[in-house]
């Protein structure tokens, strides 16, 4: 019973083994697969993975529309403070008071890309770029209004 | 026709007809040094850039490719960096040993060089001892070892040193013990008995299922004797940042990788010439137009192209295996490889004496 349970042990073992062996093999003779990207060379045809997270940024319609209701949600989901909503209150036609967003003020300088205040925000409004290149000369330039000026909240976003 | 048994041969009559005989015999031992090193600066840059390349295309990687054509020049590189850095020395070293012990590491494997066949009737030393030299030789190697773990005054020097000490050690059995059932087939320690008697096919074709075996613990063996992955317990880099050669810098930490490499080159020659033919072409029973072509090949590119793909296997292993942890590399030998090979070898002596091998 002991040599059949240590010869089933010597094959479990190199059969595991085996398999390996022939992933890498696969790689090995399968260039195509190589992900390396050469940087500076590549710089127009960059291929980023879906989930690289490079800044947050707002997106905005080509009517200069944004999602943002102003709830704060990200605001209170940011870890180390890197974001900060400003809100003011408009009058609508029909003389009600709404809350909306004056202005989301973003800190890149402080960020770590952790991706919480995209999954707290509740009407979508905020998402991660792909963009990486963001050296400045001033600490000042990595502070950043997300909502373009003069843009208002979407149709029918609550 | 081109062969480095001619080159050898020419050379042998030029100097004899020139100098006196005691002449001939110092130049033709500084020759044979030269080549040696020779060899080595060359062995070391392939294998380095060989070894480079390998793992980034199964890393999924590029590897490196701006120095020359597709980065082939990049070892290059790497040995102008390392000889023009400081080799220092620690204070708390001990200076004598701690300088001494790359030089053993390259000594051994230069020794290990002399009774290798490269090529038909190319050897540096045609011994009747030929494998027990090597098996003899290559266990200084940990001398070597030790040597640089301690005089280093470092923690983990000396941890690195010890592992391999033991490691180096027993996994010495399971390959002087599949290096024996070759031997147990052949009858002869010669080396070149050894390439002349696979003739009509290599002894791993020719000695079935038993001399595989045989072969398979011999790769694993000498991985584990050239403490390379996933036997690199000796320099682990997580656990001990570089193990024996921790403190070493410079030109003396280059003779280290240099020896490394030497050594892997050295172990797959010994595998390639034991197992797979040598220099032998590949030939089949009495086939005899097949065996006509094969040998229309020169024996060096036989050699040369087995040692290498010996070399290529030990380089996959490398990058697809975890490294063990040290009681498991104990188990590994004590009660596997060991145990497994001692039965193997009592059945290739059966074999040989049963004269059941074609």
């Amino acid at each position: 019973m002991f040599i059949i349970n240590y010869l089933k042990e010597v094959f479990g073992a190199v059969k595991s083994l085996a398999t390996g062996l022939r992933r890498t093999m696969y790689y090995f003779t399968h260039h195509k697969e190589i992900i390396t990207q050469q940087y500076p060379d590549n710089r127009e045809t960059l291929n980023f993975p879906e989930r690289f997270k490079g800044e947050v940024v707002m997106p905005h319609d080509e009517n200069n529309e944004h999602r943002c209701t102003g709830c704060t949600a990200c605001e209170l989901a940011c870890p180390n403070g890197s974001l900060k909503v400003i809100t003011q209150f408009n009058v609508t036609a029909e003389g009600k008071k709404k809350k909306a967003i004056d202005k989301l003020v973003y800190h890149l300088e402080l960020c770590t890309m952790c991706n919480l205040c995209i999954v707290a925000c509740p009407s979508d409004a905020i998402k991660m770029a792909q963009t990486f290149e963001h050296s400045v000369y001033d600490r000042s330039e990595l502070t950043k209004i997300l909502n373009k000026p003069g843009s208002k909240i979407m149709e029918g976003v609550e | 026709m081109w062969s480095f048994h001619n080159i050898a041969n020419f050379v042998n009559d030029w100097l004899s007809q020139t100098f006196n005989p005691t002449l001939v015999t110092i130049i033709e031992m500084v020759i044979v040094g030269v080549c040696v090193i020779g060899l080595f600066a060359v062995l070391g840059l392939v294998l380095v850039i060989m070894e480079r390349k390998v793992s980034a295309w199964i890393q999924i990687r590029l590897g490196p490719n701006r120095v020359g054509p597709k980065g082939m020049f990049q070892s290059l590189a790497d040995t102008l960096k390392l000889l023009v850095k400081e080799g220092m020395t620690p204070s708390g070293a001990d200076k004598f040993l701690f300088n001494l012990a790359p030089y053993i590491a390259m000594m051994v494997a230069m020794l290990l060089m002399a009774p290798l066949a490269f090529a038909k009737n190319f050897q540096m030393w045609d011994m009747n001892i030929g494998v027990l030299y090597i098996t003899a030789i290559s266990s200084v190697s940990v001398i070597s070892v030790l040597i640089a773990g301690w005089s280093s005054n470092n923690k983990y020097s000396l941890m690195g040193a010890m592992r391999a000490g033991a490691q180096i050690v027993s996994y010495e059995l399971s390959a002087g013990l599949s290096i024996l059932s070759v031997i147990v087939l052949t009858g002869s320690l010669n080396i070149n008995k050894i390439v002349l008697s696979q003739a009509d096919g290599w002894w791993i074709f020719k000695g079935h299922i038993p001399v595989i075996i045989a072969f398979v613990i011999f790769i694993i063996a000498v991985t584990a004797e050239t403490n390379r992955a996933p036997f690199d317990l000796a320099e682990a880099e997580s656990e001990l940042t570089a193990g024996f050669h921790t403190e070493y810098s410079g030109m003396k930490f280059a003779l280290f990788f240099l020896a490394e490499y030497v050594n892997v080159f050295i172990v797959c020659a010994i595998g390639a010439t034991l197992f797979l033919g040598g220099w032998m072409p590949f030939h089949i029973g009495n086939w005899q137009g097949f065996n006509h072509v094969m040998d229309f090949i020169p024996s060096s590119i036989w050699f040369f192209g087995k040692t290498f793909f010996l070399i290529f296997l030990i380089m996959w292993f490398r990058w697809t295996f975890p490294r063990l942890r040290i009681d498991q590399l104990l188990n590994l030998e004590w009660k596997y490889l060991l145990p497994i090979s001692m039965f193997n070898i009592l059945l290739i002596t059966a074999m040989a004496i049963g004269g059941w091998y074609f």
